[in-house]
């Protein structure tokens, strides 16, 4: 079991810079995030999109701030359970019991929720009976890519991912894509590369169809397409992927005895504490009277609940407010000299 | 104000006024209309606040532009008349909108 005195649930901008002024006031911190990488939905949703409303940054990149987030945090060294989800918090006597699905557990006296609007969960078929073939012939995302060696392999979807399986899967399978119009959001030169593919017979391409029925009993034996003229055009496949990006669920968080309003968690607007003691909630997820879903507001709501942790994780000792200019403690806290 | 009617995938209809200038997403989010999820509040980034536009309305809107037809491939069960309600905009001139809302939005 992890002890720490402080748990912070996202690695989104908001729970990078929580954990920043967790670190400068002298407590140490770790993070757990469900995706594979820091930056939350700045990485997850918008990387190339410019945001314009960081104070002192003129104009910045989804994955531009979450580099500088990370190199702010680099003296400090965090340590980071990516690809892994909280599932359960539970009070043990002034503390919290956390466990990850990957079954990780700390014990801490303070959970920071940072979580955005969720988890990223990837988005599925549609139809009910797909859900049966799931992790076995119908899979969202690809973990050993050999299991579909010299198979027949249906791929759904028109970005990066469903046009880069296409090709890459092309080599030993064999592959037949479908999407719902002609145009795709993939980048070009993987659009030219998948044409190209259609032209030397490798690759099936059928657009402007959508899946309407999956066949089989055990095993899935074939999928049905259709177009925007009605007509259905049955494939036989060994696999079905679908690439329709990520969706947010709030997931286990609603099971923590948190009061609610719609998908976010209120909070005080002293402590962002919500109505468990030591549990707060930052960024996007939280709400009070007044909310501003703006990345600047996680900012400030994560440098007052930093400064809650501290109550709780230092029972004993007094907090002193101190700035990064002038303070030696802080400055010794970076590395970087004292005047 | 502007007549939008909302038609819940049940076939419960809402018939709201809507503020001039707000998206017909807002309209819906402001008067807790169930069925419009809205998780990225609005900057075309998740399309949880699909709708479909019935056929008479779907030629008179402003044209969607490549960035939403993009979200709406990873919409829950896109059809032609696919839009994000987040991109259309409130005013007169679609005075009696009528929008449907899928089973689901994820």
């Amino acid at each position: 079991m992890i002890k720490t005195d402080a748990l912070i649930i996202g690695a989104g901008p908001t729970g990078l810079f929580t954990a920043h002024q967790l670190k400068i006031i002298g407590l140490d911190c770790q993070i757990v995030d469900n995706l594979d990488k820091a930056g939350g939905q700045c990485i997850e949703l918008y990387p190339d999109k410019p945001i314009y409303d960081i104070p002192a940054i003129p104009e910045c990149t989804g994955e531009e701030l979450t580099q500088n987030l990370m190199k702010q945090l680099e003296p400090f060294n965090i340590k980071y359970h990516l690809n892994e989800r909280v599932d359960e918090v539970k009070r043990k006597d002034d503390n919290w019991e956390v466990k990850t699905n990957k079954g990780t557990e700390f014990i801490t006296p303070n959970v920071i929720i940072a979580g955005g609007v969720g988890s990223f969960e990837p988005r599925k078929f549609p139809l009910k009976e797909c859900e049966q073939y799931e992790d076995k012939s119908i899979f969202y995302s690809i973990k050993d890519k050999k299991i579909f060696e010299g198979k027949t392999v249906t791929i759904f979807g028109g970005g990066d991912s469903a046009l880069d399986w296409a090709v890459e899967l092309s080599k030993n399978s064999k592959i037949n894509l479908v999407h719902r119009r002609d145009e795709f959001r993939g980048a070009e030169a993987t659009v030219n590369k998948v044409h190209e593919l259609v032209k030397s017979g490798k690759l099936n391409l059928y657009t402007k169809c959508q899946i309407s029925k999956v066949n089989g009993s055990k095993k899935l034996v074939s999928v049905e397409i259709t177009n925007e003229s009605k007509e259905v055009k049955s494939l036989t496949t060994d696999f079905v992927l679908g690439f329709f990006g990520l969706v947010m669920q709030l997931g286990p968080i609603a099971n923590w005895g948190l009061n609610l309003n719609k998908k976010t968690i209120e909070v005080d607007t002293e402590k962002f504490e919500t109505n468990q003691k030591g549990i707060y909630a930052v960024g996007d997820i939280c709400t009070y009277p007044g909310k501003l879903k703006l990345i600047l507001s996680g900012f400030h709501e994560g440098a007052l609940a930093a400064r809650a942790c501290f109550k709780l994780a230092r029972p004993n000792e007094k907090y002193r407010f101190e700035f990064t200019t002038s303070s030696k403690t802080i400055k010794d806290r970076l590395g970087v000299k004292s005047d | 104000m502007t007549k939008i009617k909302y038609i819940e995938h049940n076939g419960k209809e809402h018939t709201i006024d809507v503020q001039n200038g707000l998206t017909v997403m807002e309209g819906a989010i402001q008067n807790d209309i169930p069925g419009i999820d809205a998780d990225c509040g609005g900057s075309m980034a998740c399309a949880t606040c699909h709708v479909y536009v019935n056929d008479e309305w779907y030629n008179k809107l402003d044209e969607k532009t490549e960035g939403e037809d993009d979200m709406i491939d990873q919409a829950y069960d896109p059809k032609k008349n696919s839009r994000l309600s987040c991109q259309i905009t409130v005013s007169e001139k679609i005075e009696g909108l009528v929008v449907r809302l899928p089973e689901k939005q994820v």
